[in-house]
């Protein structure tokens, strides 16, 4: 149960990494792989300034700020400087690496002993229920902290969902998703088509950024290595999502993300669980995106022939 | 009105592949003024849209509209006083946002888009009058993905789209080529009432010596990258679509001693 409990919290946290590659690569189909550098970006920016003894949701929020920066400096090498799109991104996340290491100053620092944001969720938790043992959930014994820390997460990860769903719906939101949909349409409505990718980006590496500040929070260390593989993780989780929700509109899809994030984290840990090998998770991960890529068109073309066969 | 002095454009200059698409071509279309183009294909009609839409940049030249000169203006800056359709129906609507989204989007061509709601009440009960003038019943399906209709509804709709804040000039390539008979008459006539109604400043370039007999006051004719034929008033009410038969014959002729010319020519002296 408390392997459940942990396993939907960082699914939690990592949907916000699963709505930034959601905007990046379904509205702008943008493979964008600053995702992996934004993600440990967030996580030093809010570690560093936590040991600092600066307040974890401020910090946590500067993370964020951090990646909408990086997401930015992709966008614009793209469209200004007409770099390659995915070289951009290639760029960004190389020059993060050393960013990240000039951040933290070394490649691991250690949060066990600071106040974080679960904590204090923690802390809130028992303000608001009594402070206690472990609680009986379901005939299971569970820690308040973890409840509490699942409740924060899922409160995350509801408003920013909220708030991306409602951001979607405004005059700028909306043109952004046209913007991804037929550029060419947009700029003949006035629409500066390279200002919304590069504002599509910040929004995408913002929100993967907070991801990796909170998960940093959560398993009680940044990592300069922790956003190795996260594009294609997200990815992942954004196929998974779209898989439950059918191809839908962004309400739909939105949902369909944050539940992608969580069932793929529940999916991992139970295929660890089972004894997969840790170090072959990346290769599982890629290879289940490609299959998730590839396969439609295969079952397509499959169907076109036996069509073929039987005209 | 539109003013358009001198403008060039080369494709690919210095290259193998160089194209001079326009040849210092000089157009005014005056206030109200609803101008055809036709043209050979490759006679540089869809890029002199462009020159004017600011989709291409000229290389030498000026563009002035609505008494601004547009020529170092970006091509979503000129949004604000172009209405544009396409020839591809695919081009000039966003597939997945539904008919409402994408005529809300186009309502507010050319201004700032903030943080406001796309789609209030007013909005869109204003849209919904707008879409039922088109008589296609398309009101009821307000909610629907634009992607899921036909190429003549979509086309009908980015028609619409382009007037809906009445521009300073409506570009309109070839926006009936890919439809068929049914839906471009149909688009056609939306395009003539529309025009008429609001008495905009129109350039259409089409493929039709029908629509280009019996639409707008004013006939151009592209060869080459250059206007050749300039009929206006009653010269254009005048003609035929037998003329314009006879004037693309004229043309090819003239091509065809061209090309004999040059073959000639080139079995003399090299
Ligand atoms: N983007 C481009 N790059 C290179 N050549 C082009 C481009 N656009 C048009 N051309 C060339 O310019 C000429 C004029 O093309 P276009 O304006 O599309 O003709 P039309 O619309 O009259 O058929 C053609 O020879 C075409 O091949
Ligand atoms: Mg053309």
């Amino acid at each position: 149960m408390m392997l459940l409990i942990g396993s939907l919290t960082i699914g939690l946290i990592l949907s916000l990494l699963a709505l930034g590659v959601y905007i990046s690569f379904r509205v702008f189909s943008f493979a964008d792989i600053t995702t992996e550098g934004s993600l440990t970006l967030g996580a030093a920016v809010a570690a560093v300034l936590i040991v600092r003894g600066v307040n974890p949701l401020a910090a946590t929020l500067a993370g964020g700020l951090a990646g909408m920066v990086a997401g930015s400096i992709t966008g614009l090498l793209h469209t200004r400087c007409g770099v390659h799109a995915l070289l951009s991104g290639i760029l960004v996340m190389t020059a993060l690496y050393s960013v990240n290491l000039r951040i933290m100053g070394r490649s691991n620092i250690p949060l066990m002993s600071v106040k974080t944001l679960p904590q204090q969720a923690g802390e809130l938790g028992d303000a608001l229920f009594g402070a206690g043992g472990p609680v009986l959930l379901w005939g299971w014994t569970v820690e308040r902290e973890a409840l509490a820390m699942l409740t924060g997460a899922l409160l995350v990860a509801v408003l920013v969902a909220l708030l991306l769903y409602l951001f979607f719906k405004t005059n700028l939101g909306s043109a952004m998703r046209a913007t991804g949909d037929n550029a060419q349409m947009m700029r003949a409505q006035g629409i500066h088509t390279g200002n919304m990718l590069v504002l599509g980006l910040a929004i995408a590496n913002g929100l993967v950024a907070l991801a990796g500040a909170l998960l940093a929070q959560f398993q009680g260390f940044a990592d300069v290595q922790m956003g190795i593989g996260m594009l294609v993780w997200g990815l992942a989780s954004v196929i998974i999502g779209q898989a439950l929700v059918g191809p839908s509109r962004f309400g739909l899809a939105i949902i369909g993300a944050v539940m992608g994030a969580v069932l793929f984290r529940l999916l991992v840990a139970i295929a660890l669980r089972w004894g997969l090998n840790p170090n072959d998770l990346k290769l599982m991960t890629a290879l289940f995106v490609l299959a998730a890529l590839v396969l439609p068109t295969v079952l397509r073309s499959l169907r076109q022939r036996k069509a073929v066969r039987h005209a | 009105m539109l003013n358009i002095k001198d403008i060039s454009k080369t494709f690919n200059p210095g290259t193998p592949d160089e194209v001079q698409a326009i040849k210092h071509v000089s157009l005014t279309v005056p206030e109200g003024s609803f101008v055809v183009v036709i043209g050979t294909n490759g006679s540089g009609k869809s890029t002199l849209q462009q020159l004017i839409a600011g989709a291409c940049v000229p290389d030498s030249g000026s563009i002035e509209l609505a008494g601004q000169d547009i020529t170092r203006w970006g091509e979503h800056r000129r949004a604000a006083l172009i209405g544009r359709v396409f020839q591809n129906p695919f081009s000039g609507t966003a597939p997945t946002l539904s008919i409402i989204e994408n005529m809300a989007l186009a309502a507010r061509r050319g201004q700032r888009r903030g943080l406001g709601w796309l789609l209030s009440g007013a909005v869109r009960r204003h849209l919904r009058e707008r879409v039922a003038e088109l008589g296609m019943g398309l009101e009821d399906r307000l909610d629907n993905a634009i992607g899921s209709l036909s190429g003549g509804q979509r086309q009908a709709l980015t028609l619409l789209m382009a007037v809906l804040q009445r521009p300073s000039l409506l570009l309109l390539d070839e926006h009936t080529a890919a439809l068929d008979p049914k839906a471009s008459d149909q688009v056609i006539r939306l395009t003539r009432d529309m025009v008429a109604r609001e008495k905009l400043t129109t350039v259409m370039v089409t493929h039709s010596m029908h629509q280009a007999a019996h639409l707008g006051d004013r006939l151009i004719m592209m060869v080459n990258g250059e206007i050749r034929q300039d009929l206006a008033d009653e010269r254009k009410r005048r003609v035929h679509v037998e003329d314009l038969l006879a004037l693309f014959e004229q043309v090819r002729r003239a091509d065809r001693l061209d090309a004999s010319a040059a073959e000639l020519l080139r079995s003399r002296y090299v």
